[in-house]
Order: structure tokens, then C-alpha cells, then sequence
């Protein structure tokens, strides 16, 4: 139960940026899991290279998703969305790219589980009577910073702002005197700076492989669309439904279940309410 | 009248040539690659069905070809019934499959219907897993039966898809052409317009979505046959769904040579370089050349040979 | 009063807590020119997406020729008779001009066997509206008035005898307007009732023979192009308090 909580955490910081790519910008993104490996793999590299903390590293990478988010989103901008072509062949084209994207990674650093190694992997605390792996504990607390900052990002600055008017509004963005496209690069480049970091929680929890991406493409969506499409807060309370529920399913029924939870409750979330749970 | 006559002639030459090359025996190799390239022509001519005539994009297709693949090893396992009797178990199982998923289609269009399939194709996987009957997660060995109808038993079955291919390629290329084929492109354009001006949706996706199941279950029923060892990550490959949309994305997607071309293209450029270079480096290729075909040419090879000859 | 073609029945349509329409009732006899205002949000386009099946009413009932058909789905409807055009036009994109019109010529109208029939038919169609030139090209290659010309061709290829025009001219010059209006009171002529939903009142008031007001999901008055002008209720509601 408080490891399903952790997770709910650690989960709400990796659907952070399909939240704010697919939520708010009606991108269909279904690469994001991939860049969350990408991720995984940038701080397993900086780990064993030069020894450096794997989530110190994710933070340090977000500038450089930052740039490959944004050329991508200009990539799929020019091609799809400008000619109008954006919904079918931009899902193929996203599809193309997780798929790139995992076979490279398989191609260099094999299909062996890899992990990362930090003083407090190991350790827990006792909190009255339940002990707490910090392995799960600061993935947690690290997500809900995310999800604070993203939210700071969203409310209070100009460019958050007006990333909320590209989602509902166009012509509020005009008032506001922004060009869509960049504000639309702006958000895409951040969803997936979101994603350097969320990689590396990802493999400080568990060690990783290139197709970790395929179990967390149905998390992240699910939480997204349960979390009601681009809400953050939203998304938090999907995401801790989600970590309890995996958690109690691998408990009762064995780990090899857990993963078909997060699937069945997307179908069900979709079929039956598209809005989500605090959805419109 | 006359067409039709043709293009059952034409249907009967290649199956003829097929069993033909069958009983030539040559090297056993191209029997068992051939198998592989033929299986990707049912598989992409099944998804283009739904994808490219209808336009809802299945990132489900392992779900239903293996779905048919554990119809077939569940008959093996409780009557080791004939193989004919799998392909049709295996079709009729995966196209119950397809007429529910058509069903999501009335409350789930574009991406959500999208990312709906590939949903139930890990919630299958899952429950494929946990089912021992079926070898679960371990898999499970299949005996082949003894003396195929004739040459040795990957010739026969190649020869069996020689037959499915021919039949899956007939029945797309009668739906391109039919009043049922510009009702699913009308509805693709845009399904409410379609509505509107007569078309009934709901009845010719939910057919899309069956037909399409059917197909693709078929090509998943002989599939523990020619493995003979089944297991859940071979027969749930996400290989399938790249495949399945790569094919008929870089073939062209609105008519039924596009699939084709492309399985054949696609399908024996992996043969090869599986063979040659690396799997891995095989799936590279696929990766790529889907993203520069859905970027630089969106109307596929059958696009790009009519923009030549337009011109 | 001739019996009426359409009949509409305290119709009702909520969308979550939202009422877009409340109980209204309204009756289009045959061969009439119909007008049907009101200001932005009063719930013309929720009517007509009732009436045309693309949404389940709430409540009250439809009726079409004296048969019931609150429950018949859109496609059926369209064959029997009652064929929309969109206020955006909504073309079927991959297609020719004239391939976007066999599509309702052989679903709605059901010239079904024969390939050639129904391509003389489009063109006739096309002719009629002046369209003929571009029966090949692809609805992207066409202009703002030649999208909304295809609309309606594409319209009156579904053979109907009440046709719904939801604001085929919103956004054309006034020469465009007039253009428009002279096909619609052709197909009247013809004995197709029309539905004219419209905010340019000059068309409105030329068009149509009876007007019904809506506002806030609300008849509010029905009558004469004239007596619509001069109703203080009517004005009340465009102009505010």
C-alpha cells in the first residue's frame, strides 16, 4: 500500500509529459516512453562513465531533451501537422520513432539489464513500523517536485499560460500576442526535458532494458486520460490510483499481473468515461 | 463478369506456381523465409483494411495474430484437430475480437482507438501468460503432425500461405472496389459527413474491424506449426504492429497493391538482413525507413509510381 | 395547412448540466421555406444536429412524414429524406468533386448498380450548380464559395425532400450570397423544403416564407419575415436588455 503510494508518486512524474504534449497540445505522442528510456540510459552512462548521481544527471539533461523535443515537434510540425495530416500518419510517425529510438539503444548497449549504483539505493527508514526504501522514496518525492514545478510553470508564467490558451483557445493566443507554433515547441521541448528526469527515477527504482518503454506506454497514457487530459493535478491522483492498484494486484495475484492493471484500467477509462476522472 | 473470371484465374496461376515451387524442393531456406514474407502479405493486407481503407489505426495486430495462434494450440492440445479446421478456428476467434473492438469505434476515434489496441493486445499477452494450458509464460512445444499431403512439412505450409495470401489479397482487393470500399473511404475523409450522406458507419466499420480480425487470425493459426515451439513474447512481437502499418505506409495505403509491395519488399529486405547483418539492425531499418516514408513520400510507393506516370 | 412534413415535438437536448434545447416544438410543411434564427448558443446547430440524428434527443419526438423516427440513426435518415449540409463544409478530402457526390448518390439515392449512371448523375448534379469545371479536382484545389457550392451539390445528391442548409453562406461576398440563395430557391421550385439557418438576416428575410426564433434553447416567437422584424420580444433577444 505506502510502496503503491511511492509508486503513484514516481508515476506521476513519468506521465508528466505525455500529460502536457498529449493532454494540452493534442499531440499524439506515444514516443514519450521512449525518451523516458532515453533518459534511463543518459544517467546509466554518466553513472558508470564518471560516477555522477543518475538523477542529478537527469537534471542536467533536460537541456539537451529540451533541444531534441523541440526539433523534433519541428520535425513532425513541418511534416504533418502544417499539411493537416497530423492525427493518422503523425501516430505512425511517433510510432516510428519509439521504435528507433528502443532498437538503437538494443543496438549499443545490448538488451541486458543495466542499473545505476547511489549511497542511498540500498538504505530505508523506519516510519512508524513500515520501512521505506529510499530506492522508491526519492523517486517519489523528486516526482512531486516535478509535478509542483510544472504546475508553478503552467500558472504563473507567461509561457505556461500560454500554452493553457494553445489547448483551449487560439484566439486568446493571439490577444496574447504569441505565435502557437513556438509556444507549441516551447511546451513539446519541455514535455520531453520531463522525460530526461523521469528516466532517470525510472532506472534508480529498477534496473532497465530497451523495451522497458512498452510497459509504460499504457501507464502513461492511462494516467493521462484518467487524470482527465492535461490536468496536472489530474494526473497526480491517476498516477497514485494507478502505483496503489499495480501494487495491490502484484501482491494478490502475483507481479505478472500488475502490468495488465494499468491496460485494463485505460480500456475501461476509455470506453467508459473519455473525460476522465476530473475531466470536464 | 469477364474481371471477375480474370481475377480468379490470376488467383489460381499463383497458387498454382506456389505449390509448384513447393514441390521443386529447392533449398529449405527459401520454403522457410518465404513463409515469413507471405505471412507479412496476409498480415498487412489485413491491417490496411482497417487502417488504410477505414483509417483507424490498429497498433493491436499481435493481439489478433496471436489470438489465432493459441486457437490452434489450444485444438492441438484438446483434438489435434486438422490444420484447415485451425485456420478457420483461428480466423473465426480473432474476428469475434475485431467485432468488439469495432464496437470501441463508437466511442473511441483516432489516437484513443489507437492506443485502446495496443491496450488489449498486453491485457491478452497478460492473460496468455498466466494460462497454463497453453504453456504460459514457459511455452510450449507443438508436435507437427506426421506426412504432410506432400514434400516436407515447412514446403506444405508454405504452400498453405501461398493459398491464405491469395485469399486475403482477393478479398481486400473486392472491398477496394465495391460500394463497401468508397463508403470506408468516405467515413475515413470524415465519418460524420459520411453519416450524413447515407453511408452507415457503424455497420461497415464494425465489418472492417471483423474482415480485418479474420485475416489476421488466419495468419497467426498455422503459426505454432511452422515454430513448433510457441511462447508468449514471440507470438505477442511488437514486431508484428510495426510491421502490420510499415508495410502498407511504405507500399501505399489506398489500394491493395500497396500492402503488398510493401510486405514483400519490407518483409524479404528483413529475411536478409536478419540473415546477413543483425535482427536488431533489421528492425533499425524498419524504424527508419517507416519514419522517412511517412515524412517524405505519404502516399507510399504506389503514391510515388502514380505522381511519376501522372506526369 | 397541408399536413406537415416535419414535425418536431418538444424536443429537448441537455449536455451535462447544460440545456441546449427545452422542449421545442416547430412544424415545416411541405415545400415550404423555412427560416430558422436566433443569436449565437440558442441552439439552432444542437436542432438540427437532433433532427438530422447526428445526437440522441433527450426528450420529445421527431417526426417525418407522419412516421416516428426519433430513434431511427442518421443514415437511414438521410435515405428517407432529410439531408444536411454543413455550416464548415466537411468534403470527403481524398476524393474528386465529383467522386464526393456518387458517394450519397449511391448510399442515399440508391443508384447502386450502375458505374456510368451514377457519374452522369454527379455531373448533372455539378451543372446545375454551376460546378461542372471542377468535377475533378480534389475539394483542397476548390475556393471558399466553391467549397460551400460542393456542399450543397453534394446535398442535393442525396435526393432530399427536406434539405437543411445550416449557414451555407456565412463569410461569402454579397454576390456570392445572392449566387447561393438563387440555387436554394431553384431547388424549392423543385419541391425540396428547405431549412434555412442563417445569421445574414437580408438572406433570411428574402428566403424564407415563416421564421421561428430561438433563444437560449427556446422558441421565442414564430411568424413572417415581417412580423419577425417588428416583434419587440425578437429584438429583446439579438440586442439584449
Amino acid at each position: 500500500m505506502v510502496a503503491g503510494l511511492l509508486l503513484g508518486g514516481f508515476y506521476a512524474a513519468v506521465s508528466l509529459g505525455v500529460s502536457l504534449i498529449f493532454g494540452l497540445l493534442d499531440i499524439a505522442n506515444i514516443a514519450q516512453p521512449a525518451f523516458v528510456i532515453l533518459g534511463s540510459y543518459a544517467a546509466y552512462v554518466m553513472n558508470r562513465s564518471f560516477g555522477l548521481d543518475a538523477i542529478l544527471t537527469g537534471l542536467l539533461f533536460t537541456p539537451v531533451f529540451y533541444v531534441l523535443g523541440a526539433v523534433v515537434y519541428r520535425l513532425y510540425y513541418e511534416s504533418f501537422e502544417r499539411r493537416g495530416e497530423e492525427s493518422l500518419r503523425g501516430l505512425v510517425f511517433f510510432f516510428g520513432v519509439l521504435f528507433i529510438i528502443e532498437v538503437s539503444l538494443s543496438l549499443k548497449y545490448g538488451v541486458d539489464y543495466r542499473l545505476v549504483e547511489a549511497a542511498y539505493i540500498g538504505k530505508s527508514i523506519d516510519l512508524g513500523g513500515v520501512g521505506i526504501a529510499f530506492r522508491l522514496l526519492v523517486p517519489c518525492l523528486v516526482g512531486l517536485a516535478m509535478t509542483l514545478a510544472l504546475h508553478l510553470f503552467l500558472s504563473r508564467t507567461f509561457y505556461g499560460r500560454a500554452v493553457m490558451a494553445v489547448s483551449q483557445d487560439r484566439l486568446a493566443l493571439r490577444l496574447m500576442g504569441a505565435d502557437p507554433v513556438r509556444i507549441k515547441t516551447i511546451a513539446f521541448g519541455v514535455g520531453i526535458a520531463a522525460a530526461s528526469l523521469a528516466g532517470a527515477l525510472l532506472i534508480t527504482i529498477a534496473p532497465v532494458v530497451p523495451s522497458t518503454d512498452r510497459d509504460y506506454i499504457g501507464r502513461m497514457f492511462a494516467i493521462t486520460v484518467l487524470g482527465g487530459m492535461g490536468s496536472i493535478a489530474g494526473t497526480l491522483v491517476a498516477a497514485v490510483i494507478l502505483g496503489v492498484a499495480e501494487s495491490l494486484m502484484s501482491t494478490f495475484f502475483g507481479p505478472s499481473w500488475s502490468l495488465a492493471v494499468s491496460f485494463g484500467i485505460l480500456l475501461v477509462a476509455l470506453a467508459v468515461r473519455p473525460a476522465g476522472l476530473l475531466g470536464r | 463478369m469477364a474481371r471477375s473470371t480474370r481475377t480468379l484465374l490470376v488467383g489460381l496461376a499463383v497458387v498454382g506456381a506456389g505449390i509448384l515451387l513447393a514441390a521443386l524442393r529447392v533449398n529449405p531456406y527459401v520454403y522457410f523465409a518465404g513463409y515469413v514474407i507471405l505471412q507479412y502479405v496476409v498480415i498487412a493486407t489485413a491491417w490496411n483494411i482497417l487502417g488504410g481503407y477505414a483509417g483507424y489505426v490498429n497498433f493491436g495486430t499481435p493481439a489478433f495474430f496471436a489470438l489465432g495462434a493459441y486457437t490452434a494450440v489450444f485444438l492441438i492440445q484438446s483434438t489435434r484437430a486438422p490444420l484447415p479446421v485451425l485456420i478457420l478456428a483461428g480466423g473465426l476467434v480473432s474476428g469475434l475480437l475485431g467485432l468488439g473492438i469495432g464496437y470501441l469505434t463508437l466511442r473511441l476515434r483516432g489516437v484513443f482507438f489507437s492506443i485502446a489496441t495496443l491496450a488489449l493486445s498486453i491485457v491478452l499477452q497478460t492473460m496468455i501468460i498466466n494460462w497454463e494450458y497453453v504453456g504460459g509464460s514457459r511455452g510450449l512445444s507443438v508436435i507437427r503432425p506426421s506426412g504432410p499431403p506432400f514434400g516436407s512439412y515447412v514446403t506444405f505450409l508454405f504452400a498453405v500461405m501461398v493459398l491464405l495470401s491469395v485469399v486475403a489479397v482477393t478479398v481486400a482487393r473486392f472491398i477496394e472496389r465495391s460500394w463497401v470500399g468508397r463508403g470506408l473511404a468516405a467515413l475515413r475523409d470524415n465519418e460524420e459527413a459520411a453519416e450524413c450522406m447515407g453511408v452507415p458507419t457503424l455497420r461497415l466499420k464494425l465489418f472492417a474491424t471483423t474482415v480485418s480480425g479474420v485475416l489476421l487470425g488466419v495468419a497467426g493459426a498455422p503459426f505454432p506449426y511452422y515454430v513448433t515451439f510457441v511462447e508468449p513474447t514471440s507470438a505477442f512481437n511488437l514486431d508484428y504492429a510495426v510491421n502490420a502499418l510499415a508495410m502498407p505506409m511504405i507500399g501505399g495505403t489506398t489500394s491493395w497493391v500497396g500492402p503488398v509491395i510493401g510486405a514483400v519488399l519490407l518483409g524479404t529486405a528483413q529475411q536478409l538482413a536478419t540473415v546477413t547483418i543483425s535482427s536488431e539492425m533489421n528492425l533499425f531499418i524498419v524504424g527508419v525507413v517507416l519514419v522517412a516514408f511517412v515524412v517524405l513520400a505519404p502516399e507510399g510507393i504506389v503514391g510515388l509510381v502514380r505522381r511519376v506516370r501522372g506526369r | 395547412m397541408a399536413p406537415a412534413l416535419l414535425e418536431v415535438d418538444g424536443l429537448t437536448k441537455r449536455f451535462g448540466g447544460f440545456t441546449a434545447l427545452n422542449g421545442v416544438s416547430l412544424d415545416v410543411t411541405p415545400g415550404e421555406r423555412f427560416g430558422l434564427i436566433g443569436p449565437n448558443g440558442s441552439g439552432k446547430t444542437t436542432l438540427i444536429n437532433c433532427v438530422s440524428g447526428a445526437l440522441p434527443a433527450d426528450g420529445g419526438r421527431i417526426r417525418f412524414e407522419g412516421r416516428d423516427i426519433t430513434a431511427v440513426p442518421a443514415h437511414r435518415r438521410t435515405r428517407l429524406g432529410i439531408v444536411r449540409s454543413f455550416q464548415i463544409p466537411k468534403p470527403f478530402t481524398s476524393m474528386t468533386v465529383a467522386q464526393n457526390l456518387a458517394i450519397p448518390l449511391e448510399y442515399a439515392a440508391g443508384a447502386r448498380s450502375d458505374g456510368a449512371d451514377v457519374a452522369a448523375e454527379a455531373m448533372e448534379i455539378l451543372s446545375t450548380i454551376g460546378l461542372e469545371s471542377k468535377a475533378h479536382t480534389r475539394p483542397a484545389g476548390l475556393t471558399q464559395i466553391e467549397m460551400r457550392k460542393l456542399e450543397l451539390a453534394r446535398a442535393m445528391a442525396a435526393k432530399p425532400k427536406l434539405l437543411i442548409s445550416d449557414e451555407a453562406m456565412a463569410g461569402l461576398s454579397s454576390a456570392e450570397i445572392d449566387d447561393i440563395l438563387a440555387i436554394l430557391f431553384r431547388l424549392n421550385e423543385r419541391g425540396i423544403t428547405i431549412i434555412m439557418i442563417e445569421h445574414i438576416m437580408r438572406a433570411v428575410m428574402r428566403f424564407s416564407e415563416r421564421i421561428v426564433v430561438l433563444d437560449a434553447g427556446e422558441r421565442i416567437a414564430e411568424g413572417t419575415p415581417d412580423a419577425i422584424v417588428r416583434n419587440p420580444v425578437v429584438e429583446k433577444a439579438y440586442l439584449g436588455e
